[in-house]
């Protein structure tokens, strides 16, 4: 595979070795921990986001393997149910909350001032406000492991009463999390917001901007509108287990269906949240390496913000089963159905742009194009979930969990896997190994598959999710995902290895450090100053 | 090329054929929707399949044939608005496609009425309450697999996890109602033959509805998470002729109202420990435990629970009002006088808590009539 890669371009930027995240220049500034405390820089902000998320990544996905393991084979073996629900709901939180969103945010951090040509964030202080909320959130989170009572137990989508009443004690203190994970959201999102709106270079104009910013412009104004709806029914959680109030308990007068309401009109853009920039990123590298603009720009463009639109139409589609009255289910089925009319225009986009290209398959280039195919095997998942009378057999079983893994793993994290790979030559001043990218890539993209291909048959046979043990019909499948589940997590130690690797050293970037790239990153050095487009940068609008 | 994807083509549809003879696909089922939900599927499948193979040829295409390594050069063209326009229009025609069968399936499984026999299901932590609505016929139906298969000790049977002590039973071609609701949690019944996935919502009644074609077990679960033994509430159906479902429930009915006639008499001590060990082993030991040591917090241990042994109203109180804010459900409902005398006595009784207190179901009935 290597051999056919092209000669990169050489190194030219030769002064730029001094400088980047070793930030020797940034001479007034405290040193050791307290740097990393108070920084306001939008890089330094950006690794630690991406560090955190990583780390998140590993403790998220260890819960994962707790519950690969128990279900390696039917009967209870390793675990107890109590735990194994444990494991579930965390498992869950962490890779929603603490792993995806901070990825995306370290992104945007490191690459929404450089694609624009902006110094730094519009809000540099709110900046490190909103990191610094993370680690204690999650940390809250994470000790519930520890109280009496075990952790939350109730499904990432904690349904009331079950998460309200059922509860183990140590909910409040998820519930406090979630409200400082939900404000760091919100924070970070006004800074994007702030940032794209009024830190372009001048002449950039928001039909000029590359596709990862205004993916991310649009998931913040997402972000903005549903946090504080997460925000709104966690306190009335809080209230209903601590205060005596009744919102979701029936014997109280209270309608269990209106938490599924509340969290859902939060939870189906939060999805949208998860994948947006996901798009923005392949929409960014796959030109790259078919050196021939992105196909479509403008519609892409409108079909993100299509669908961030239809997000907040079409929340009950995950309530098919809840009793809803037949007008409601026929509006979230069609509704649901008309997302895939811009999500295929993307696809469509993304292949013609590979069509009469001049194409490479760099590591991010790999990521990018798996990440279309099997973002695409999701979202048919997706459209035959939309079929309500069909979703009565689908729900709640694991053709669900294999549809969302789908588009999350190979979907969400596939995609900022790409652009790490794409962005690690920027960050670092060194090109990723290639060998052991592209042996991360093939694991990765065989384990994947191994795990999650099989949970549409198990869901399609009747396998129910979040279930610690099963009925003997279903124990091939689940064989075959646990190992699939074991090597996909396995097969991430190596991403750790070609990061460390990168950071420490390996062949030199220059400051374009992909030929066909385009974007204004690719015109600071490699690596990337600490400080960088003090003046802004000259633009020429006709790229897009 | 076109052999491959011939090849292909017939390699998939003979797939499908073993696929659904081996469990790999959603049933067929047995009622006239659960075949309409299943061709649903396979048509918007096929429909899936065709629009995968045309994407993603044309994008193995342009892989392979745009390829620097092989000299590709690239074209300059980045927009195209015929093209644009077909492909956001023909999508929507093939959705629209869609839509129209599966609103007409929908219909018919939104149109509850005129049922010839209606049956209220009623979840709660963890198993099902059946009740034939009109016909003073109830009972409970628990998983049936012992502890012990499930950690291992001993073989797992043929229905592992998807057997129950009593089923529901049903009669074929009858329209039947299902009046969904739940005591406790949310909880969700579903049996795939049946293709009835509805959910029961503690304060809600929802409705669902089913005529089954062919008599037959069938077998299901609680599909919705309802706490720690979410996977082990099976639903298990048997449908059987009409005449003998009749058979079966005026057998029921019958012996229902023969336990009726045992409340008025006095019960001894010992036939109130049997029957309250039995009651107690279907419906608390999941909670309580079989020793009767609980899982203390949620649900504390009742062998040597002073506060209960002192106070026999305090006791009969918490099982038949249940406790509110809390996971133990009222069984007002639930258990007849007779049950609720017999367990409460167990209770008292059991692992080394020895009151000799015997409850009678006579008292139990005053007290239910009284609230």
């Amino acid at each position: 595979m290597a051999s056919h890669l092209p000669p990169r371009p050489t190194a030219q930027h030769s002064q730029a070795d001094a400088g980047g995240m070793a930030a020797d220049e940034h001479h007034h500034g405290p040193r050791g921990l307290k740097r990393w405390l108070l920084t306001t820089n939008h890089k330094e902000i950006g690794s630690l986001y991406l560090i955190f998320s990583l780390s998140m990544f590993f403790i998220g996905g260890i819960f994962a393997m707790v519950v690969r393991a128990e279900l390696f084979q039917p009967g209870l073996q390793l675990v107890q149910p109590e735990f194994f629900n444990q494991m579930t709901t965390m498992h869950g939180l962490i890779m929603v909350f603490g792993a995806v969103m901070p990825a995306f945010v370290g992104l945007a951090n490191w690459m929404v001032p450089l694609q624009i040509g902006a110094p730094d964030m519009a809000l540099p202080r709110l900046n490190n406000f909103s990191f610094w909320l993370l680690p204690v959130a999650f940390a809250l989170l994470l000790s519930t492991l520890v109280m009496p009572g075990g952790a939350p137990d109730f499904g990432w989508t904690f349904y009331a009463p079950l998460s309200t009443t059922y509860a183990p004690p140590s909910t409040t203190f998820f519930i406090f999390s979630l409200h400082l994970a939900g404000i760091s959201s919100i924070l970070g999102a006004i800074n994007i917001i702030a940032t794209i709106l009024n830190l372009r270079t001048p002449g950039m104009r928001m039909m000029d901007m590359s596709l990862f910013v205004w993916t991310w412009l649009i998931t913040a104004f997402l972000l903005i509108a549903v946090m504080p709806v997460l925000a709104g029914v966690i306190t009335m959680m809080l209230l209903d287990i601590n205060f005596g109030t009744s919102f979701f308990n029936a014997a109280g007068g209270g309608d269990p269906v209106l938490f599924q309401h509340l969290f859902w009109f939060f939870g189906h853009p939060e999805v949208y949240i998860m994948i947006l920039p996901a798009f923005g990123i392949v929409s960014v590298i796959i030109p790259t390496f078919a050196r021939k603009r992105l196909f479509g720009y403008a519609s892409m463009v409108y079909a993100t913000a299509s669908i961030a639109i239809l997000s907040f139409l079409v929340w009950a589609h995950h309530m098919f089963v809840v009793g809803l009255p037949l007008v409601a289910e026929l509006f979230f089925m069609y509704s649901t159905m008309l997302i895939a009319v811009p999500t295929g225009v993307k696809v469509f986009n993304w292949i013609t742009t590979l069509f009469r290209g001049s194409l490479t398959f760099e590591p991010p280039m790999l990521f990018a194009l798996a990440f279309v195919v099997l973002f695409t095997i999701g979202g048919f998942s997706g459209l035959m979930l939309a079929i309500s009378p069909a979703d009565f057999q689908y729900h709640d079983t694991y053709f669900v969990v294999a549809h969302f893994h789908y588009v999350l793993v190979p979907g969400a994290v596939f995609a900022i896997m790409a652009g790490v790979y794409y962005w690690l030559p920027k960050w670092t001043g060194h090109y990723p190994h290639t060998r052991l990218s592209q042996w991360h890539f093939w694991l990765s993209v065989i384990g994947v598959n191994l795990t999650f291909f099989p949970m549409h048959f198990a869901g399609l046979a009747g396998m129910p999710r979040r279930i610690p043990d099963y009925a003997l019909q279903f124990a091939d499948f689940n064989m075959i995902t646990s190992i699939g589940a074991f090597m996909f997590g396995i097969s991430q130690l190596l991403f750790v290895a070609v990061v460390v690797l990168c950071v420490r050293g390996g062949e030199k970037a220059p400051a374009k450090a992909w030929d066909g790239a385009e974007d204004l990153e690719w015109t600071v050095p490699s690596p990337a100053p600490l400080h960088t487009f003090e003046t802004p940068p000259r633009f020429e609008p006709d790229r897009h | 090329m076109r052999r491959v994807w011939t090849a292909g083509l017939a390699a998939c549809s003979g797939l499908s054929g073993s696929v659904l003879a081996n469990g790999w696909n959603m049933p067929v089922g047995v009622t006239d929707v659960s075949r309409e939900i299943h061709s649903l599927h396979m048509t918007i499948f096929w429909i899936c399949v065709v629009i995968g193979v045309v994407v993603f040829g044309a994008m193995f295409y342009s892989l392979f044939r745009y390829r620097r390594s092989r000299g590709a050069k690239a074209a300059n063209f980045h927009e195209h608005t015929t093209v644009e326009v077909i492909w956001t229009l023909i999508p929507i025609l093939i959705l629209v496609a869609m839509a129209i069968p599966a609103t007409a399936t929908l219909k018919t499984m939104y149109d509850a009425s005129e049922a010839d026999l209606d049956v209220m299901v009623t979840g709660q932590q963890w198993r099902w309450r059946y009740s034939y609505l009109g016909e003073d016929v109830a009972f409970t139906s628990n998983l049936a697999t012992s502890r012990s298969q499930v950690s291992g000790e001993s073989a797992k049977d043929e229905n592992y996890l998807l057997e129950v002590d009593e089923p529901l039973v049903l009669p074929v071609d009858r329209k039947v109602r299902l009046l969904m609701t739940s005591d406790d949690v949310i909880h969700s019944w579903w049996v795939p033959d049946l293709a009835v996935k509805q959910d029961a919502v503690p304060g809600f009644v929802n409705e669902n509805w089913v005529r089954i074609n062919e008599p037959g077990i069938y077998r299901g679960q609680c599909a919705e998470l309802c706490g720690r033994d979410h996977a082990f509430m099976p639903v298990v159906v048997r449908a059987v002729e009409p005449e003998r479902f009749d058979e079966w429930l005026a057998e029921r009915k019958e012996a229902a109202a023969q336990a009726e006639l045992g409340v008025d008499r006095e019960w001894e001590l010992d036939e109130l420990m049997e029957r309250g060990e039995q009651v107690y082993g279907t419906i608390c030991a999941s909670c309580h435990q079989p020793d009767g040591s609980g899982s203390p917090p949620a649900f504390p241990a009742l062998a040597g629970n002073q506060a209960m042994l002192e106070d026999p109203d305090y006791h009969i109180d918490t099982v038949v009002n249940g406790v509110s804010g809390s996971a133990m459900p009222a069984f007002r409902s639930t258990l007849n006088a007779v049950e609720l005398a017999a367990v409460i006595t167990y209770e008292r009784n059991a692992w080394g808590n020895e009151t000799g207190e015997a409850i009678q179901p006579a008292d139990i009935a005053e007290l239910l009539d009284e609230q």
